[in-house]
């Protein structure tokens, strides 16, 4: 018996055009899409500049302690005494609102460098990424604190889920070479 | 009295420099001491080469599981190796990118010209899906992490009524059409959003997700796989490639007898029993439902096509931007205030409405052109199933549905066949 009957063969005619039906697509979408990739990966970053610190970035992260953190740009910092991203303890009035400034998790320091500085520093550690300190200091102070991603905690999601619910647009997908976008001087004046 | 005189200073500084952003309010300090300022000590972001590790890991997994299910029909080695994909793919990856997901950035670069596609991205998609062309689906079987974890969990098999099988199995269309409009539309990666074990994975993630993915795996124990047969939208597609593919397992190593020993080992109702036992249905009744449902597979599209069509604006609402959008209107012409943190956000920001309406406008008209696709798709999808009913083949033996096989091997020793081993 070589002969195969003409429903047999009716069926692997009906196999080779649905092969081809489906292989046609994949090629095709290949050949579209090959030029749009690159070889290079895309990490998540917060651009600083256009971050608002709507303390999206605490509570949206797919890690439970937000992957975002504080950093301070010390370079910017006025090293002042009284600073709107540090609240104080033990200062004898705390006005209204105070509660609001003051850093949930403690995570900011302050040592004393010399009259009348201080340098403030942060704990990444205790660092939960909300983002008060960054308000304060970018709406009273030199703005040397910001937010950004560190990529030791970042899992780097197919889609950001900070990103999707930040409403300025400031996450977005950077080249992996180049991973942190750090305040290093005045974007507007300077520079 | 000293330190109030500050803050009155301070406070009209601070006024004077409020509106200006990012200006130095404060003048850099001048250190007499010699103090230094500190260095960062910034964390890399994981080598890159990693991904390229992640593929070559893939294919490995992908061939070893292609020799399990068709050569040495191992369901032992099988589960050894989704062990693996679990352990490498899930735990160590941590989930991203997986070849589900990816599908949404295949439609995003598709149909979006500034967004560039990570060419492992891209390989990610495309390798399972050549390899189910050539032998079926693998990835399912030995790959996938999502698949894996279900697998493994899978104890018992309730089997599952056909019908409610059928209906259910529709959810996975919906699911794929959806994801692709709302990623090509840059609105949303819903197949992320709702991804149920991913959490599992991180040992961390939203409650909701979390408890989504415990009560998925619980109900998983008894109706097996329930991700992949119900939900999973890179399945839709394994699905149908899979129906074609070149080579593909088979319940008996030699040939089959017809003992219905195998006929309820498939957890999944993959196994399509042979009807040497059945009555014929008649030609003619057969014929007739074939033409009926052939006329009514435009008419099927076209509902599909319309049916979505009347929701496209609905659709679009996913969008963050045409929310915002809505809800400044809102404010607009009803008077109720908009509160939400993207609309304080966007007052401040100093785009006007105009520039947001026309931007709305834009994603809504994209949204428009791309939701009679999903409809159409559905309704062809629909009526192609239903076309499919009609067409019976007579059987003379046990053979996997290629389409919804997910290779497990379940099958193996059901077979009282054996063929010694050279």
């Amino acid at each position: 018996m070589s002969g195969k009957n003409k429903y047999q063969n009716r069926r692997d005619f009906v196999k080779s055009v649905g092969k081809l039906a489906v292989a046609l697509p994949i090629g095709y979408l290949a050949w579209e899409l090959v030029p749009k990739t690159t070889a290079g990966e895309f990490v998540w970053q917060i651009d600083p500049y256009s971050c608002t610190q709507c303390g999206q970035c605490e509570t949206n992260c797919v890690q439970t302690v937000s992957a975002v953190k504080c950093m301070h740009a010390y370079e910017m910092c006025g090293y002042c005494d009284l600073c709107s991203g540090y609240l104080r303890m033990g200062v004898k009035e705390l006005n209204t609102g105070a509660e609001l400034q003051l850093c949930p998790t403690s995570a900011i320091t302050r040592s004393f460098v010399e009259n009348p500085y201080f340098e403030y520093t942060i704990d990444e550690n205790l660092c939960n990424g909300c983002g008060k300190c960054v308000k304060g200091c970018a709406d009273f102070g030199n703005g040397s604190l910001y937010l950004q991603i560190i990529h030791e905690l970042c899992v780097n999601c197919n889609q950001c889920s900070i990103a999707q619910s930040c409403p300025a647009d400031a996450i977005q997908r950077i080249p992996a070479t180049k991973p942190y976008i750090l305040k290093e001087g005045y974007k507007t004046d300077e520079s | 009295m000293n330190k109030k005189i500050l803050y009155i200073i301070l406070f009209v500084l601070l006024i004077w420099n409020a509106a200006i952003y990012a200006q130095q309010r404060f003048p850099k300090p001048d250190f007499e001491s010699g103090y230094n300022y500190p260095e960062y000590q910034l964390t890399d972001p994981r080598n890159p080469a990693w991904e390229y590790i992640d593929v070559v890991v893939l294919i490995v997994v992908l061939a070893l599981t292609t020799r399990f299910t068709l050569k040495t029909r191992s369901r032992k080695s099988i589960l050894l190796i989704s062990l693996f994909s679990l352990i490498y793919f899930g735990f160590f990856r941590v989930g991203c990118i997986c070849s589900i997901g990816a599908i949404q950035n295949i439609a995003l670069a598709l149909f979006n010209d500034g967004y560039t596609l990570p060419l492992s991205v891209l390989l990610f998609f495309l390798i399972p899906i050549l390899f189910t062309l050539a032998y079926g689906r693998q990835f399912c079987a030995g790959a996938c992490p999502l698949g894996a974890i279900q697998e493994l969990t899978g104890f018992y098999s309730v089997k599952l009524p056909r019908t409610a099988e059928v209906i259910l199995s529709t959810v996975p269309y919906i699911y794929l059409a959806l994801s692709i409009l709302f990623a090509a539309t840059n609105s949303h990666f819903i197949i992320c959003k709702y991804d149920p074990f991913v959490g599992i994975f991180r040992l961390n993630g939203p409650a909701t997700i979390m408890i989504f993915g415990i009560l998925l795996l619980i109900s998983g124990v008894f109706i097996n796989r329930p991700y992949c047969r119900f939900l999973c939208p890179y399945g839709v597609i394994l699905n149908w490639v899979s129906r074609f593919s070149n080579k593909h397992l088979t319940i008996t190593p030699t040939t089959c007898i017809n003992c219905r020993l195998c006929e309820n080992s498939c957890p999944y109702n993959a196994i399509i029993p042979s009807d040497i036992l059945q009555e014929k249905e008649s030609m003619i009744k057969s014929r007739k439902k074939f033409i009926l449902y052939l006329i009514l597979l435009p008419a099927i599209t076209l509902g599909g096509i319309f049916f979505t069509q009347m929701f496209s604006n609905d659709l679009a609402m996913v969008n963050q931007k045409v929310r915002l959008a809505n809800e400044l209107r809102m404010e607009r012409e009803n008077g109720i205030k908009a509160i939400s943190i993207d609309a304080v956000t966007f007052k401040e920001s100093g785009v006007t409405l105009d520039q947001l309406f026309a931007e709305e406008k834009v994603i809504l008209t994209r949204t428009r052109k791309g939701a009679p696709w999903v409809g159409g798709f559905l309704g062809l999808s629909l009526g192609i199933a239903l076309l499919l009913t009609t067409i019976k083949k007579r059987r003379d033996e046990y053979k996997p549905d290629q389409g919804s096989c997910y290779s497990c091997g379940r099958c193996f020793e059901y077979c009282p066949m054996h063929t010694e081993k050279y």
